[in-house]
């Protein structure tokens, strides 16, 4: 067994990933995304990696990296879940689905929990206008939810969590 | 899967996804070009450009390498009917891209669809591996000689302003969803400087049933600037919030009494880049010579505050701003501030004037549609709600 740091397997996934994708600029976004998907952040040293390997200056990296809500480059939890808080999940009641959420995971939204499990963020109309209150749990949307369904919700993603996590699997409903 | 309310009987149901297609193979391009200009069919996204003409500009714009792009990235608050048509009629999408390929003579379709419905992704990716089972893509596209395309699926990652077309080259290029100046179009200089196409996801649906049933059939509906039938996302304070196929034309009035929307105070029509319509103009009529909409109708009951709608949406205009645009830039800011201001009773009536003005100045000084649209909710609530938002007490919020 090969004893592999962070910084390896960062590299290593990169390598991987550029040779999917090719590497020429249109190829940036896609990279970037599988790296948040895997890594739940892209990194200072992934930025720098990606750059080298694409040809270009690391902060046209950064800048893309910085544009973009989905990409981040301070570490995410393995769930991040982010509630709608556009026009029509607000007069849904998202305020309240917000409130409960805060109080049963213990954080403010921006914030992530100490174990890194869950990131609690807010995300600008997500299509779920007829369904509100809509919330994403990393790829997965919840329809209607009220406060007492938040605790059904954060139970679901602990369920899973250790064995794999819910991270592109495709949605059942 | 995510069932949303789906009123009555949609066209796309009685149309057979692939017929249109089948119809154009054997079709020179100067004849698609004619049947889809003869429709009268304008962009689907909010936009309402001819598709007829942009598809003829980038058949006859010289390149390389052309591209059909289908703009799912449908970000616009209040608007989710790009989400019904790819969960329920993504062949229809698909044919529809083909057909504008076969058109202007593209070998490469890329659809760029929003991060937010990563979940439709592999329903699209099933739906694309049959079509190349069955020839209608690949090499030779239903066994045409020299027809090659094919189409792939791109993520955005949630940026709104990649929905304008330019950002969303930008965007597919590996860049930040900053739009560029026009002209030159994406018509002629679009993906890495190549001819493109780049229509909405509802209007290659639309494209694909025209081929299908005839330009005349498209004309029946409608008025004679905006022709045929349109999918509306309706929401907000109704009974039947849900998907609703109307012919453009319709009146607000005939809207809110088809989703069960008739007490109504005001409703907002284009979502956060459209208009605010209040009681007293429900008999406009929505299409693009009116009221023009990409699908996005949210409605307000009696007891709704208009400020609160106000400051919700340039929440989601400040946020989304690509920043490119100093008056978009800050010019929402300082709106957002007024709202605020307003709410509080602490906004004078020639204060109000000036912000009325920024917002104007925002909408002639902002490079894209984004920008130039960002402060239309504002400045309609103003224009109409002016009793209700002036002279409220101080932190009565």
């Amino acid at each position: 067994m090969v004893l592999l740091t962070e910084r390896d397997r960062i590299r290593q996934s990169l390598a991987e990933l550029t040779e999917k994708y090719g590497n020429t600029r249109s190829s940036l976004l896609p990279i970037l995304q599988d790296i948040q998907r895997e890594h739940f952040h892209i990194s200072e040293y992934a930025m720098q990696v990606v750059a080298d390997l694409l040809g270009i200056h690391p902060v046209e990296v950064f800048a893309v990296v910085s544009f973009y809500s989905f990409l981040d480059f301070k570490p995410r939890g393995r769930f991040v879940i982010r509630v709608c808080r556009t026009m029509c999940c607000h007069m849904q009641g998202k305020n309240r689905v917000a409130r409960q959420l805060e109080t049963d995971l213990g954080i403010k939204f921006g914030e992530t929990t100490p174990d890194g499990r869950f990131t609690l963020e807010y995300a600008n109309c997500i299509g779920m206008c007829d369904l509100g209150p809509a919330l994403l749990v990393n790829d997965r949307v919840y329809t209607e939810v009220t406060p007492d369904h938040v605790h059904h919700i954060i139970e679901e993603c602990i369920k899973v969590f250790g064995a794999h996590h819910m991270q592109g699997q495709e949605v059942e409903r | 899967m995510i069932k949303s309310f789906v009123h009555k009987k949609l066209t796309f149901r009685d149309i057979d996804p692939n017929q249109g297609l089948r119809v154009s193979i054997e079709l020179s391009p100067v004849k698609i070009i004619e049947t889809i200009t003869a429709s009268g069919l304008k962009g689907r996204g909010g936009a309402g450009f001819p598709t007829g003409a942009k598809w003829k500009f980038c058949s006859k714009a010289e390149g390389e390498q052309k591209y059909v792009v289908c703009n799912a990235d449908e970000g616009e608050p209040g608007t989710f009917k790009d989400r019904v048509i790819m969960t329920e009629f993504p062949h229809l999408v698909f044919a529809g891209m083909t057909i504008a390929a076969k058109c202007v003579g593209a070998t490469k379709g890329i659809v760029y669809l929003r991060g937010e419905y990563t979940y439709l992704l592999g329903g699209l990716e099933k739906a694309l591996a049959e079509r190349r089972e069955e020839g209608l893509l690949g090499d030779s596209v239903m066994d045409q000689d020299g027809f090659a395309f094919d189409i792939e699926i791109r993520m955005g990652s949630g940026a709104y302003v990649c929905g304008e077309e330019t950002a969303l080259i930008e965007s597919l290029e590996g860049h930040r969803g900053e739009s560029r100046n026009r002209p030159p179009f994406t018509a002629d200089t679009g993906m890495n400087a190549n001819p493109t196409v780049v229509n909405n996801v509802e209007t290659f649906a639309w494209a694909a049933c025209i081929m299908d049933k005839g330009s005349d059939w498209f004309r029946v509906v409608g008025t004679d600037i905006s022709t045929g039938f349109k999918l509306f996302s309706v929401s907000g304070d109704i009974d039947r919030p849900g998907v609703y196929e109307l012919p453009l034309g319709v009146t607000v009035q005939e809207m809110l009494e088809a989703v069960g929307g008739e007490n109504a105070k005001a409703v907002v029509i284009g979502g956060a880049a459209g208009r605010c319509v209040p009681q007293e103009e429900f008999d406009r009529k929505v299409c693009y010579e009116d009221v023009p909409t990409g699908g996005a109708v949210t409605v307000f009951g009696p007891g709704r505050d208009m400020l609160d709608v106000a400051e919700n949406f340039l929440e989601f205009m400040c946020e989304e701003s690509c920043g490119q645009c100093t008056p978009c830039r800050v010019g929402n800011t300082k709106l957002l501030e007024c709202v605020r201001m307003l709410k509080d009773g602490t906004c004078s009536a020639a204060y109000l004037r000036e912000i009325v003005s920024l917002g104007e100045s925002i909408h002639s000084a902002s490079k894209c549609g984004l920008g130039q649209s960002s402060g239309n909710v504002f400045l309609s609530i103003v224009e109409h709600f002016r009793d209700e938002i002036m002279g409220r007490a101080v932190g009565a919020v």
